[in-house]
């Protein structure tokens, strides 16, 4: 007979873009055809973080993880493993690695390595899609306690003392904003949830939601019980149609459950939500822009005060705060602020959810104890380096944060050893950058980015930001005059003195933190026309190595007839002419042509 | 101006049924409280249906939820996921995020600009391709990564990249 096997596969975005769902249908296929369908049964699972090595796929009992399948394993895994109990050694994923790790205490909270999971507790067993699974693992019970045995000042007291703060960026203390709007008489009010994620580089929102739709659901009907609230709208991006569909399923399935609607539970207590989707504006993510987003109108922020806890939505009293935030709300209410408190650091408890990539082995997404240092998330869970190469930077806090260089690696992460060092929490955006990148490049792009994202409503940050950006430009096209870098520095302070928003206070960070940290890059562009990653391409020059063996495709691609020489013979190309668009080097088969 | 017959491939719905079943969503979200905070999502709507916002679209808007198309305009042309023009055959969406940008996608992107010779946010003249940029697919595991319609092609290089859009040219002349 046949042993009983449960096959978790995971659905993650980046898993399913390397053909989960395809793998997910041949293994019904295989199943079907030797009869197991009975005995084995397949589940679904959110983003397990492991996004370089999918697809990814779980046989229980074993806890064999199964990576970068093929359709050819498929068959082998089915005959070999599911029919003869061998699991096989090759597609496992063998490396004592955290994740497989995170399996062995399947079920059990224990904490496990260098990571622990408070926000993405469920992410990667439940099946996002059941409230079944959600309620077995004491879904929606935090919300019963609160509704029950708490009052709704005891629930707002219990998350001020938690010390838990926004995981949006800015770290303002969560029971703060709960407080202040629990305290507003006038009625309706709104509580939000911002899924609004904008940092180029970063997943952990749209991962929370699409691994586990409900806990966002549960910790919005709560703060709705205790602010006083019976209306929450949740506003996310329509870039995410995944987590769309899932958090949509997820607000459905609860009011079956009668979790949402009329009387949750029983109870006198009413809350609703609904789903507003974005459209693309990075401003969006600040609180007033996204209010007035969801009036329908242009998302540009206002200023503050009133806040939104007096004047919010519709003119009401309104409650707003990230995904991630809202996630850690059920573990707080229903293990309560004094376990949660001896997570993480003096000012920062919890954990933090961080979207790892660029130049690093392990790259996806990780949750961390606040205190962890950088050191140890790219060393030790990252992996370091891949192919050998130099570590240079790691950037925090995307488009409005900062890049560390190696001496601040031993930062523990928290809100305010960050601020210190430079850069800032923010949503949490972790990029590695290695020797290959230059600096002056990288603020140049986060610059591009936040130049395109301002909505022009302040001077500073519509034409300041401009102006940024066109020095930039000159500098990393070899154009850079003495002064430059005292001009960034000067219009960069300005504009953070007097930009209305979080977007323009923040934007010329990247370019602030590489002067501040690499300024030697800064004057070797300017000064000797030299860009030491050789990213720049108009201060570097092409030239054709002895491997050429002269097939002339580089001299027939060429815009400006720089290149010259005859058949079978090496080429050469002519600096005068060239323009270095790099058009030789891109086509050359032989690896012939060398950035010098 | 392009007319909506002959550019809208998102649906094969004729252009009658089109605005009528815009028509009924706008009348459904007038019902609500708030009714005018639904403009965003009828312009998704109506992004779907069409595949971009033309302007006798806007006006449509305009006049049943009792909006200036002045004030619709200048929501539409706020927000990037809403388009104004008529997107290519394929759609090629570059990943900008940090994680390509590191690895590599401004090289991509350069490649792409010099083999379709159009910008970012243009239309090929024949109509096959539409570049526009991305901020974060998700797929950092595969970075550099490029979306053309709903298929990630992902560690490219600038290479790599020339042959799929001659992949895509070639299937076309078929």
């Amino acid at each position: 007979m046949t042993a009983t096997y449960r096959i978790i596969v995971c659905d993650g975005t980046t898993c399913i873009n390397s053909g989960a769902r395809r793998l997910t249908a041949l293994l019904k296929e295989h199943l079907d055809k030797h009869d197991l369908t009975e005995t084995v049964t397949i589940g679904l699972s959110g983003c397990l973080g492991m996004c370089d090595k999918g697809p990814i796929m779980v046989v229980n009992p074993g806890y064999t993880i199964y990576g970068g399948l093929s359709e050819a394993d498929i068959p082998k895994i089915v005959e070999e493993h599911l029919i003869k109990g061998q699991p096989i050694a090759r597609l496992a994923i063998q490396e004592d690695h955290l994740y497989n790790r995170f399996f062995r205490v399947f079920g059990d909270d224990k904490f496990f390595g260098h990571q622990m999971r408070i926000t993405l507790r469920n992410c990667g067993i439940i099946d996002p899609e059941s409230i079944d699974d959600y309620l077995s693992l004491r879904g929606y019970e935090a919300l019963a306690k609160a509704i029950t045995d708490m009052t709704p000042e005891q629930v707002v007291a219990e998350v001020e003392s938690s010390g838990l703060r926004g995981r949006g960026g800015a770290g303002f203390s969560t029971g703060t904003k709960w407080k202040f709007t629990a305290a507003q008489e006038a009625t309706p009010k709104y509580v939000i949830c911002n899924a609004d994620e904008g940092d180029p580089g970063a997943f952990m929102d749209r991962s929370a939601i699409e691994g586990d739709p409900h806990t966002i659901v549960e910790g919005m009907a709560i703060a709705g019980y205790a602010v006083g609230a019976d209306k929450g709208i949740v506003y996310i991006r329509a870039e995410y149609p995944l987590a769309i569909r899932r958090i949509t399923k997820a607000i459905e399935d609860a009011r079956a459950h009668g979790l949402l609607g009329d009387n949750v539970l029983g109870s006198d207590f009413s809350f609703d939500i609904e789903i507003r989707l974005g459209a693309g504006a990075f401003v969006c993510g600040e609180e007033t822009a996204l209010i007035h987003s969801i009036e329908g109108a242009r998302g540009m922020p206002r200023p503050r005060p009133p806040y939104p806890s007096v004047r919010g939505l519709f003119g009401q009293p309104t409650l707003i705060n990230n995904v991630e935030t809202w996630a850690n709300i059920p573990v707080i209410i229903l293990d309560g602020a004094n376990w949660f408190k001896t997570v993480g650091t003096e000012t920062s408890k919890g954990t933090k959810v961080f979207a790892l990539a660029g130049k690093v082995v392990n790259t996806g997404l990780i949750e961390v104890p606040m205190g962890t240092t950088l050191r140890e998330i790219i060393y030790d869970i990252g992996g370091g380096i891949p192919q050998g190469k130099t570590f240079k930077a790691v950037q925090t806090g995307g488009p409005s944060g900062g890049c560390l260089p190696e001496e601040y690696l031993d930062t523990p992460i928290d809100y305010d050893s960050l601020a210190k060092a430079g850069s800032i929490m923010g949503s949490g955006g972790m990029i590695v950058i290695d020797e290959d990148s230059c600096m002056v490049d990288i603020a140049k792009f986060f610059l591009e980015f936040t130049q395109n994202e301002s909505c022009g409503k302040c001077t500073p940050c519509r034409e300041g930001t401009k102006r940024m950006l066109e020095i930039l430009t000159r500098i990393t096209e070899g154009k850079g005059q003495n002064g430059d870098i005292e001009k960034l520095e000067r219009l960069g302070h300005m504009i953070i003195k007097s930009s209305l928003c979080g977007l323009g206070q923040s934007a010329p960070n990247p370019v602030l933190s590489t002067i501040k940290n690499f300024r030697v890059e800064y004057e070797e562009h300017i000064t000797e026309g030299k860009c030491r990653a050789r990213a720049c391409s108009n201060l570097l020059t092409y030239e054709i190595i002895d491997t050429c063996v002269g097939c002339g495709a580089c001299r027939k691609v060429c815009p400006v007839a720089a290149i010259s020489g005859s058949p079978k013979k090496e080429h050469v190309i002519d600096q005068e002419k060239c323009v270095k668009c790099g058009m030789c080097f891109n086509t050359c088969k032989f690896d012939a042509i060398a950035k010098v | 101006m392009a007319t909506t017959e002959t550019t809208a491939k998102t649906t094969s719905a004729t252009a009658a049924e089109r605005l009528a079943q815009l028509k009924t969503y706008i009348a459904e979200t007038q019902e609500n409280e708030h009714p005018d905070s639904f403009l965003i999502a009828v312009l998704h709507k109506a992004q779907e249906l069409y595949g971009y916002l033309p302007v006798e679209v806007m006006d449509e808007v305009a006049e049943q939820m009792g909006i200036p198309t002045a004030h619709i305009w200048g929501v539409a042309t706020f927000y990037h996921y809403f388009s104004l023009t008529p997107p290519g055959q394929h759609v090629i969406s570059i990943c900008l995020g940090t994680a390509c940008y590191v690895r590599g996608a401004g090289q991509i992107l350069q490649a792409l600009k010099d083999e379709l010779k159009i910008d970012v946010g243009e239309v090929t003249p024949d109509g096959m391709f539409s570049l526009q940029p991305a901020r974060c697919l998700g797929a950092c595991g595969l970075a550099p990564v490029v979306m053309i319609d709903d298929k990630i092609h992902g560690e490219l290089t600038p290479k790599r990249m020339v042959q799929l859009i001659n992949q895509y040219r070639k299937q076309a002349k078929k």
